[in-house]
Formats: structure tokens, sequence, C-alpha cells
């Protein structure tokens, strides 16, 4: 099975303090530590456990700059066969439509039997996957928490609010969301990624692509963010300040207060 | 005449059938041992390289105090001292037994081996060798059936129980010297009878009393007794030589060796790869041990030489919380692998993965690299380092658990296993009623110190461990060292990085803060953390000699730079050795050569102190481990503090302070126990000529 792997590269939020910059219309960018969206290297993973089982490749796909490569590289040290950088002046200010519509350009390209996204990106909208599925006529699960491969088609379960699951079936080719929790995505360390470092990674434009480049980019975008703010602090909500001891001597008596604990 | 003193039989054609027998058997005896012992050899020559040659007389010093003294054996009274007199005889019957089976009989009732006074001295000695093994094996059996030492019991999940098995071994060699013993009465009582010269046999041994009861036999009955005690004596030695490449008993021929090669660098790993630098490492298609050939030469000889006494487990805080590890088995399950994959007959089956095979990943992870396994082994067999070679095989396939790939992936990026930004490492020397007081400079090329303070993550980063990291800070001030951090500069040590099996992670921590210490040009390195004093110590090369501050403490108190306070608060210390500190550094008396240096400060002794310290849970890493356990070892490790009638437990490890602590609130003995680190309780009782403020904790 051919799957492709649509990923992204995100500001790592376990490993940043993140802060608003001074124009307060972005995060500062400024010593942020970058990672593979988490959703992304659940669906990565459960890639390579599905040709495990049945054969194949996995491509990993990321729409991006120069430095996005370094996601690509981690993935393909997980195990990913090939990685591709699609990446162009023209693509800078996408919107999520933008974004499905450079990568609806490549799956175009070739030939996969599977489409993976994940749910959603940890700065995002969870809007790529049906937004690509949707151009390219596919069928879309979203939130898929195990995956069985089927003869031309799949059996999904779906995550349903309340931790219940939703079982279908869906024909291929398609293309899933990802949940967290699908599997346990394995260990990839500064070793793996040295090993695949002379991989070449090819970059992909507008012009490899075959996409109309007024089709994307920030002058077809049609969602812009107009402000970026920590919200006021809301009616019934409190900060603790002060030490550690102190903050878990007072949640506690809070909690206790409340009938949390007795 | 002569016929007479001839032997009974010499002249009937029988006993050349005797003589063939007995020749056939040493025969097929030596060729059987010869061709198992070759066989067992095959693994060990498909095996990894390992470098154990080098310093040859630092290895036969220890074989003479390990392997010849035992030295380890009395650890456990009842065993060791059993064990020791069975040893001692088995090395004074190795002669006897060599003559006994060398020597032709026949030749009269003469005795075998040695001749003049020399030769009855050592006759006499060993009648009493062979009756004191004879006793020890009944009273091993004895142990074994009656009182059941809880180390030997075999848990389900790890098979059969093993007593069966030990009572047929210690039954053999009873057997062994009762025919021995038989053997030596017959000959005696035999050259009685015939009023031949028969220097007396030793006094209430055990050929002693047999002689006694054959004083009436007939010469002829002698003559077979002692041919047939001859002959059962050959089958048992040969039976028991064969059989011994079986099981447990192979370490009578093994342990040699396997003390000889033993490892001789304390708190040290072994390399990936014996041979490979670390440049060529990168090339290396696959880390660690996966399968059971991945493992050293060595190693494998310590699964043969595993006596299964158990005394590893019965150490191991894993074990004791009931994680899912039990040092034991770990060399049990190997060597039965290895016996089943590497047969008699038939070629060798192997290659099958380990993990998933005989271990599970639990069990592996289960370990905290405390070494207590290690300290108890009397033939010295290491642990450690098959452990962390099989979480380098785990690592390499990415086998690693999802609570751990976190802070691996945050040590990878920002240098420390919390995701913190690298540029608030310094600020816990920010605190307001800190800063004041003592200035700590930051070594980055505009200030130059003659000591650098390894902080280290945890002290840098954790709200409470930096108060020990101030303590450090003052100590050093008050003595009056020049002394720095690196500050932004210092990455994680990589400490447990390394003993987690990720290896390249930790050549590039070590490799960044090697650079940055030299590039400090500080003369030495003080930590109050003994993983980034063990990792300094023996990871890192090149680098300033290290220091613990425990280490600094001790010998200004010496010099006098140092007076103390007294206390009288009436509490009772305890101290806790950190394993990195005590069984990996071997520093248990500096830390309380102060705890002794301050006035009125009461202290005891846990039963588990110093070599036998009992691991507090864990450092670095571990502390993001979820473990398979039923209780929290630092819970144990409380409530041994308080047996010992202590309310104050003094350590001198960050992590040590992590979960002492955390475990006196899960054993509910908040208010009536504290915690302390040894550096806060110094620098709190420190006479210093201004008063200071600083918050007192514990006492």
């Amino acid at each position: 099975m051919e799957i492709l792997v649509c990923v992204r590269r995100v500001p790592d939020t376990s490993e940043n303090e993140i802060e608003l910059n001074t124009a307060a219309n972005d995060i500062e960018r400024e010593d942020l530590v970058y990672s593979i969206n988490e959703w992304d290297n659940y669906a990565v993973e459960e890639a390579l456990q599905i040709v495990g089982r049945v054969g194949g490749n996995v491509t990993v796909v990321t729409v991006g700059g120069e430095d996005d490569e370094e996601v690509l590289r981690r993935q393909m040290a997980m195990g990913a066969t090939h990685g591709v950088l699609l990446s162009d002046e023209a693509f800078s200010g996408s919107d999520g439509r933008g974004i499905a519509t450079i990568l609806k350009g490549f799956v175009q390209k070739g030939h996969y039997d599977l489409i993976l996204t994940g749910v959603q990106a940890e700065d995002g909208g969870a809007q790529v996957g049906g937004m690509l599925a949707a151009m390219l006529d596919y069928p879309f699960a979203s939130l898929v928490n195990s995956i069985e491969v089927l003869p031309g088609k799949l059996k999904i379960s779906r995550e349903i609010e309340g931790g219940n699951r939703e079982m279908n079936e869906i024909d291929l080719p398609c293309v899933l969301s990802i949940q967290t929790g699908i599997n346990e995505p394995r260990y990839v360390g500064m070793r793996g990624i040295r090993q695949v470092a002379s991989i070449p990674i090819p970059t992909l434009g507008v012009a490899e692509l075959g996409i109309d480049a007024s089709c994307v980019g920030e002058s077809a975008a049609k969602v812009k963010r107009v402000d970026y703010f920590v919200p006021a602090m809301g009616k019934g909500a409190e900060m603790l300040e002060g030490s550690r001891e102190e903050n878990i001597e007072r949640l506690v008596d809070l909690v206790t207060a409340k009938g949390g604990l007795k | 005449m002569m016929e007479v003193m001839q032997p009974p039989t010499l002249a009937s054609s029988w006993l050349m059938y005797w003589h063939l027998l007995f020749l056939v058997t040493h025969v097929l005896g030596i060729a059987c041992f010869a061709y198992i012992v070759t066989r067992r050899l095959v693994p060990l020559a498909r095996a990894e390289r390992d470098f154990r040659f080098n310093q040859p007389f630092v290895r036969l010093r220890r074989v003479l105090r390990f392997w010849l003294g035992q030295w380890r054996h009395p650890r456990y009274r009842t065993a060791g001292i059993i064990h020791l007199l069975i040893f001692a005889s088995f090395i004074l019957l190795v002669i006897r037994a060599f003559s006994l089976l060398c020597f032709r009989i026949g030749d009269n009732f003469a005795m075998a081996g040695f001749s003049g006074s020399a030769g009855h001295t050592y006759d006499i000695i060993t009648d009493y060798a062979a009756t004191i093994v004879f006793l020890c094996m009944g009273v091993a059996i004895i142990r074994r059936v009656v009182f059941k030492p809880a180390r030997y019991a075999v848990p389900a999940k790890y098979g059969r129980d093993h007593t069966a098995d030990a009572i047929f071994l210690l039954a053999l060699i009873a057997l062994l010297m009762t025919a021995d013993s038989l053997f030596a009465a017959s000959t005696a009582a035999g050259r009685l009878a015939r009023n031949e010269p028969f220097e007396g046999l030793a006094f209430l041994s055990l050929p002693w009393i047999l002689q006694r009861t054959l004083l009436s036999t007939s010469l002829a009955t002698l003559w077979n007794l002692r041919l047939g005690a001859y002959f059962v004596h050959q089958l048992t030695f040969y039976f028991l030589l064969c059989y011994r490449p079986f099981g447990i008993q192979f370490h009578v021929e093994t342990s040699l060796f396997t003390v000889f090669f033993a490892k001789l660098n304390r708190g040290t790993v072994k390399p990936v790869r014996w041979g490979i630098d670390d440049e060529r490492l990168a090339q290396v298609k696959s880390l660690g041990v996966k399968k059971f050939e991945d493992f050293t030469w060595k190693h494998m000889l310590d699964f043969y030489s595993c006596a299964d006494c158990g005394r590893c487990s019965d150490n191991c805080p894993a074990n004791a919380v009931g994680r899912p590890l039990s040092p034991r088995f770990i060399s049990i399950k190997a060597r039965d692998y290895c016996f089943q994959h590497y047969p008699m007959l038939g070629r060798a089956n192997n290659g099958t993965p380990l993990i998933g095979g005989i271990y599970s990943e639990d069990e592996i992870w289960s370990c905290t690299t405390c070494g207590a396994c290690e300290e108890e082994c009397p033939l010295l067999v290491e642990y450690i380092d098959k452990i962390v070679d099989l979480r380098r095989g785990m690592v390499d396939d990415g086998n690693v658990p999802q609570s751990l790939q976190k802070p691996l992936k945050a040590l990878e990026s920002r240098g420390n296993p919390y995701g913190k930004v690298e540029k608030k490492k310094a600020d816990w020397t920010k605190a307001q009623d800190f800063q004041t007081t003592c200035k700590v400079n930051i070594v980055d090329g505009s200030k130059v110190a003659d000591t650098l303070y390894f902080v280290d993550s945890v002290t840098s980063f954790d709200d409470r461990m930096q108060s020990i990291g101030r303590a450090t800070a003052r100590i050093l001030d008050h003595v009056g060292e020049n002394f720095g951090i690196l500050g932004a500069a210092e990455r994680d040590s990589g400490h447990e990085v390394r003993r987690f099996g990720e290896e390249t992670l930790f050549m590039a921590l070590r490799d960044h803060n090697a650079e940055a210490i030299k590039a400090s040009g500080v003369q030495r390195i003080v930590t109050a953390d003994p993983h980034a004093y063990n990792a300094l110590k023996h990871d890192y090369r090149d680098i300033p000699p290290v220091e613990h501050i425990s280490q600094v403490i001790a010998r200004e108190v010496k010099t006098g730079k140092i007076t103390f306070n007294p206390l009288e608060n009436g509490s009772v210390y305890t101290y806790h050795d950190p394993c990195y500190l005590g069984r990996h550094n071997q520093v248990y008396n500096d830390p309380r050569a102060v705890l002794d240096a301050i006035p009125g400060l009461k202290r005891v002794e846990m039963s588990r102190s110093r070599d036998r310290s009992f691991c507090c849970g864990g450092g670095g890493l571990m502390l993001f481990y979820e473990p398979k356990e039923e209780q929290r070892m630092g819970v144990k490790r409380v409530q041994m503090a308080a047996e010992a009638g202590a309310n104050v437990i003094v350590t001198a490890c960050p992590f040590c302070m992590a979960n002492i602590e955390d475990a006196i609130k899960v054993a509910g003995l908040e208010g009536k126990m504290t915690a302390i680190d040894l550096a806060e309780l110094a620098d709190q009782q420190i006479a210093r000529e201004i008063p200071k403020e600083t918050a007192v904790h514990g006492g």
C-alpha cells in the first residue's frame, strides 16, 4: 500500500514558553524549538505499522521552507521511505484551503492508496485533511483511532465524544485524519536522523506541481489572522501565585472546598 | 608369602576387566567433558568482542581476594560460611581427587598420593576436608528443604522451582565424598588387616568412622569395597564434571575466569562496541544487544557462572518493590536460552530477538542502575552493562516508552529533560535573598574562575532542588573558593541518557559540556549531584578533576575552614547513601564525617547502609519512567529510616531528595520525618561571622 502522510513542523508546546511578540500579531519566535506536530507523528507511525503488515511505502510531505526539512528527516528516520518538501515563494501566507490546494497538486502527481493527516496541528485549525479529501473527491474520516486493512477498503474506528467508538468501513483511496493514542510512536534519536541525512529530499514548487499560483499564497487566502492574544481572565477564574508548595496546598483546599476531594 | 602380599584378586583375570573399565571411564569422562565445554564455548566465539586482558596483576589480586579468598561470601553469614568451607575443602581435595583418578589402582593397598610425613599430613587434612564437605552437603540440603531461604524461591513467571536440581547436585557431592572416604577407609582397613605399615586416618573424620565399621571385614570384601568405592567415586566425579555445564554448578569451572575477567572500573558503562571509537560508531549498523550473540563473551561467561544464589535479586530494589525485574533471572533466562539455542547435538538455532522473547521491555527499563546486585554477587557478575546494552538495542529500534520520549526529545533540543529554555538555566541564582549575599558568576569567557560548580538540570530547574544549588554555592563561597557556573552553556550531564541507552544523544551532551568546561579554563569541578559527579568522573574525558560537595565540606572541616554551630533540636539523623556517590564511587565516609562534625547531631545508621544502601527510586530519566510496581522504592527506604529510629533523612543527591520527600508523603510520615540535603544541612549549620538568613529545612 502506498501511503502519503501530510505533516507539519510546529513550535513544541512542551519545550517552549510561548509568549506574544511585542506587536501582538504572532508569538515570539526567537528561541523557539520546533518539532513534528504530535498528531502527525501518530499518523506516520500508523502508516509505518500498516506497511509493516501489508507492505508498501510511506511518503511524508510538508508544505514549508528549508527549516521544515528537519521534520521530514525525523519521519524518514522513523522509517518513511520518501520525504518531499513543497516549497515556493508563492506558497507563503496560504490559508488552510491554500495548503490543501498545494497538497492536492502533489497527490495528483503520484498514486497513493491512503492519505493520512493529523487531526489538527498544534497551531492550526483541523481543516486541511477534510478540504484535501473534498478537493480530491476522496472519502474522508476524521478522528480515526484504529485502522484495519481489508481488500480495497479499510475498517476504521473513530473517536466519538465521551470516549465512545464508531466503526466504519471506508473505500480506498481515502483521506483519514489520525487521532493521538492510535498507537505508540517509535522513538527517533539523533543517530536515526544522521543515518538518513544523506537521502535527498526533493523540493517541489508551483511549476513542478502544476498549480495555478494565483490559487495559493497570501493573495488567495480567504482566511486571514487579524489578532493574536492571551484571553483575559474570565469570571470565576483564579490564578494561583506563589511557590509550588503553596500553590499545591491552595489548590487542594480549593478543590476540597468545591467538594472535589473528600 | 608374596602371594599374600599381592592384592587378593591381582592374579584373577577379571581385575583386567576392572582396569579396562576404569580406563574406559576415564577416557569417556574426559572426552565427554571436553566435548561439552567445547560446545559451551561456541556462543562465546560468536559473541561480541570484550576487552578484558588489561591490568593482569590487578585481576590476579582480585582472583586471590574474591575467588580464592571468597571475600563476598560471608555477607550472607550462614550460606557464606558453608560455601567457604566447601570451597576450601574442594581446593584441598583437588589434589587427592586427581591422584585418585590418575594413580593406577591395584598396586597393593597403596595410599594414592604423597608419601612421607607431608603426605600423611595432607591425607589427614583431606580426610577432614571430605568430612566437612559431606557435613556441609547435609546442612545445605536441610537449608533447602526445611528452612527454604526466600531468595532461592522461583516465582511462577520464571519457571519451575530449582530445589530438586540443587538437592540432586548436593547429594551427588555427598556421594562423591562418601566414595572418597570409603576408599580411604577400606585401604586403611586392608593395610591394617595385613599388618602393613599404616598411618592412621584423621580422628573422627568420615574415613576414620567408616574404617571403624570395617574392622572385622574380610580382606576380600575390603578389596571389593575398595574397587567399588573407587569406581563409584570415578563415576560420580565424571558425572558431576559433565553434568555441571548444564546448570548452576558450572560455576565450579567458570568462576575463576569470571572473576579474573571481571569489570575493573566502577561507575563506568561499557562502550557500545569494544574497539570501535565514537567517530566510527555512526557507521555501525545496529547498536546494543538485540539478540543473544550481541552480548560480549564475558557477559555470556557471566551467564554460565551464575550460581543461582539469589543474592542479587535479594538486594535489588526493583525486585523488592515488585517491578518486573529480578537480576538473577536476567542471568538464568539468558543461560536457559543459550542452552536451548546452542544444543549439545545439532546446529545452533540463533538470532531470535531477546526483547519479547526472554526479556520484557518493562523488565529492562525497571533497573535504576543502583548497582546493589553487582555489589553483592560473589562472582562479580555484571548486570548494569547488560541492562544498558539491552536498552541501547531497544533505543536503536525506536522501542522507547512514551513517558521517556518527551524528556529525551527535550534533552536533544534544549539540553535538559524538562524542555526548559537554556537561558533560564542560571535563574536559581536570582532568588532574592540569595543574590545579595552570594554572587555566582557565569564563566563565559569574560569571567574566570578556578572552580566550576557543575549544577546539572534538576538542581538548575527544579524549584525544590534549587535550594541545594544555593546551599552548595554558599558553602563554596564560605570556604573562599573562586568559583563559577556555566549557565546557559551547561547542558545535562547525560548520565542517565547514557544509562538509558541513548548513546548518541549522550555523546552530543558530553561533547558540548566538555568543550564548554575546557573553554572556561577552570582547574577543577565541584558538583552536588552524584549523577553528574559520576558522569564527569567516569564518562567524560580530558576534563579537570571533579569532586562531590560532600568531599569538599569534609576536607574543609578538617582544615578548619568550616566549623559548625551546634545542633540542638533533639532530632535523630540518618544518612542515606546515594547509589552514585556510595556504591559507584565509594564515597561513604566523607558525608558521615561532615555529619559527625556537627556538634550535638545525633546520627543512627539504617540497617541497609553504605554498600548495601537501598536505592530511593532512581534519578534522571527514571523520574519520568512510569514503572509497574507495587510500592515505591522511596517508601520502603523511608520506612527503613523510621525503623532505625531516625526522623531526619540526610542525603547528598537531588534525585534522592525528590524521591524521599515524595515517599515521606506517600508513606504518611509527613510531620514525623523530613529530608535534607547534606549541603543544605552543612550550609545551615556553618558558623559564620555574620548571621545569615536562610530557609531552614528539616531539623
